[in-house]
């Protein structure tokens, strides 16, 4: 049975980049991921790559060499990075090749995401009420989670914070200033409970990655780490997800919980073994419901854990080491790459002021999006 | 802030959400939202939709949704959302209620919430169908949607209402 493995990363700095299209952010960081490699572009046999904003990915063939590869545009949202490294794993686990990248990239403007109902299937109206904001969907779900489980809503200041905290330590990170739980509940409200702070912007950036059969991975690098699963789920009948004007009377686990679990079973790996984690943090509570979602803790323990640093970088179970999207920002189509980017720093033991110590071995990522999606992996040295 | 004066000129966001003609006597509650309702497997969806998601039938028919409930989760939008919301090139902004409000242990629906006090809503309220009129036309006309008021509030008070315009700017005729 074919491995795959991680074998090049590449990075262009998250934030805003005036006068910098998407696409050159998608090619620097490509560059760089076949230069960690010792490749170049005419060694690769495919592409998947995605942009939300910036444009079509394959159009990157024009800077990056016209060599007639299978290069596939992947549009899913913030799931969008983890979706081409899905299609990536799988073009070479069915062994059609032996080495190929996933690539990321996003450009947006600033404010708020600017979604068409259409584009969801949503009649005109749903938008001209006021209805088409994620953040809305945020503010939502935290409400009704912090009341299920009887959590203290100071918990979302405390996460951001750690946020801030992380991408200070993050030379590639957007916000590098770290700021009080005060400043960042005192902030205005943007859909209550949540605030601006505890919220990520639309941002600019792009991930790239060079994956192999690992049977060949040394030729490559001395320190490869192995895709051990990536699995993209969509939504059952019954979740509750961003952009749905009605919502089953009774809750079904969401793409999350079926992604993660999914992921884990494939890895032959439990959450309780990942030594390091990055999943989405849209918002703060996204990062606090998404620890439990995805098994890595239970529902409710999420204080605990964090009163006593144990999500921290030296804790029991670090989770966004490099600041998250609320520190990096999202561009999405980049987003769920970066994950696995810093992941992959961590295993090689390479994340310098970021490490997590003690030699982590496993480590997990997880992207969510609309319309309900999810996408997580696996990785382990 | 006003209620809306009886016979201004006003539009429905769109028809298809409702049954019924929310604009006769501008009276809350006359009128229902419009939904559908599976006839194999009794799933019930906001708005009316063709087919069946929940067990992929075709054999769906319009279904008139409750006109009270309770709330499931609520949040504020705090900030004048960009286009396509009507209301984004106001000068005025005025936070206003989301939330998705369980009718009859049938469908959650996400809706707009009107109320005077946004600081008191819980889940768990009971509310009720309103008509809001969230927006006006370049000619005056008010544009209504639907949207849910906490049963507990006196129905004649509106807080998060456009100011009406001056009756020079009121369109000739009734609707």
């Amino acid at each position: 049975m074919t491995d795959v493995a991680i074998v090049g990363i590449g990075i262009h700095p998250f934030g805003r980049h005036d006068g910098v299209s998407g696409r050159e952010q998608g090619a620097r960081a490509t560059r760089s991921a076949l230069r960690d490699a010792g490749i170049g572009w005419p060694d690769v046999q495919f592409a998947f790559g995605g942009s939300d904003a910036a444009g079509n990915a394959d159009a990157l063939v024009a800077d990056l060499g016209l060599t007639g590869i299978e290069f596939v545009n992947v549009k899913n949202g913030c799931a969008t990075g983890g979706s081409s490294l899905a299609m990536a794993d799988r073009a070479i686990r069915s062994g059609a090749y032996d080495l190929g990248v996933a690539i990321g990239f996003d450009k947006h403007p600033p404010g708020a995401f600017n979604a068409s109902p259409a584009d969801y299937g949503i009649g005109d109206w749903y938008g001209d009420v006021g209805l088409m904001l994620t953040t809305q969907f945020f503010g939502i779900k935290i409400q009704r989670y912090l009341h299920d489980h009887d959590i203290d809503p100071a918990i979302l200041s405390m996460i951001a914070a750690k946020s801030y905290r992380n991408g200070s330590l993050n030379e590639n990170a957007w916000r590098r200033t770290p700021m009080s739980v005060e400043e960042i509940a005192s902030s205005t409200i943007v859909s209550d409970p949540l605030t601006k702070y505890m919220f990520c912007s639309p941002a600019e950036g792009a991930v790239a990655l060079v994956l192999c059969n690992a049977d060949v991975a040394s030729r490559y690098t001395d320190t490869p780490v192995l895709l051990r699963s990536c699995v993209m789920r969509s939504r059952l009948y019954g979740t509750f997800e961003v952009f749905a004007p009605s919502l089953a009377p009774a809750r079904t686990d969401g793409p999350t919980v079926q992604a993660a679990k999914a992921a884990f079973e494939a890895a032959g790996i439990g959450p309780e073994d990942v030594d390091v984690a990055q999943i989405q943090d849209t918002e703060a509570g996204a990062e606090l419901m998404h620890m439990a979602e995805t098994g890595l803790c239970g529902h409710g323990e999420q204080m605990a854990l964090i009163e006593t640093g144990q999500t921290e970088i030296g804790g029991r179970l670090p989770i966004n080491t490099d600041g998250g999207c609320i520190a990096n920002g999202e561009p999405i189509g980049a987003s769920g790459l970066r994950q696995v980017y810093e992941n992959v720093l961590q295993l090689r033991g390479a994340a310098g002021e970021r490490q997590v110590p003690n030699q982590p071995k496993v480590a997990f990522t997880h992207v969510y999006g609309a319309p309900g999606i999810s996408a997580c992996t696996v990785l382990s040295t | 802030m006003t209620t809306m004066p009886k016979n201004w000129p006003a539009r429905l966001v769109d028809p298809a959400l409702f049954v019924g003609d929310p604009l006769s006597g501008h009276e809350a509650g006359a009128p229902v939202l419009r939904g559908s309702r599976c006839s194999a497997c009794g799933a019930v969806t906001f708005p009316a939709q063709g087919s069946c998601a929940r067990c992929t039938g075709t054999d769906v028919e319009p279904y008139a949704l409750a006109t009270t409930g309770t709330i499931w989760s609520h949040t504020v939008q705090g900030f004048p959302p960009k286009p396509p919301y009507l209301g984004a090139s106001s000068p005025r902004f005025a936070p206003y209620g989301v939330g998705y409000v369980d009718l009859g242990g049938e469908v959650l629906v996400e809706s707009r919430i009107v109320t005077d006090d946004l600081a008191s809503l819980r889940i768990g309220m009971g509310v009720g169908l309103v008509f809001e009129p969230f927006h006006h036309d370049d000619d005056g006309t008010a544009v209504l949607t639907f949207a849910f008021r906490p049963t507990d509030e006196s129905p004649d008070e509106s807080t998060d209402l456009p100011e009406w315009p001056d009756e020079s700017t009121k369109k000739r005729g009734v609707r």
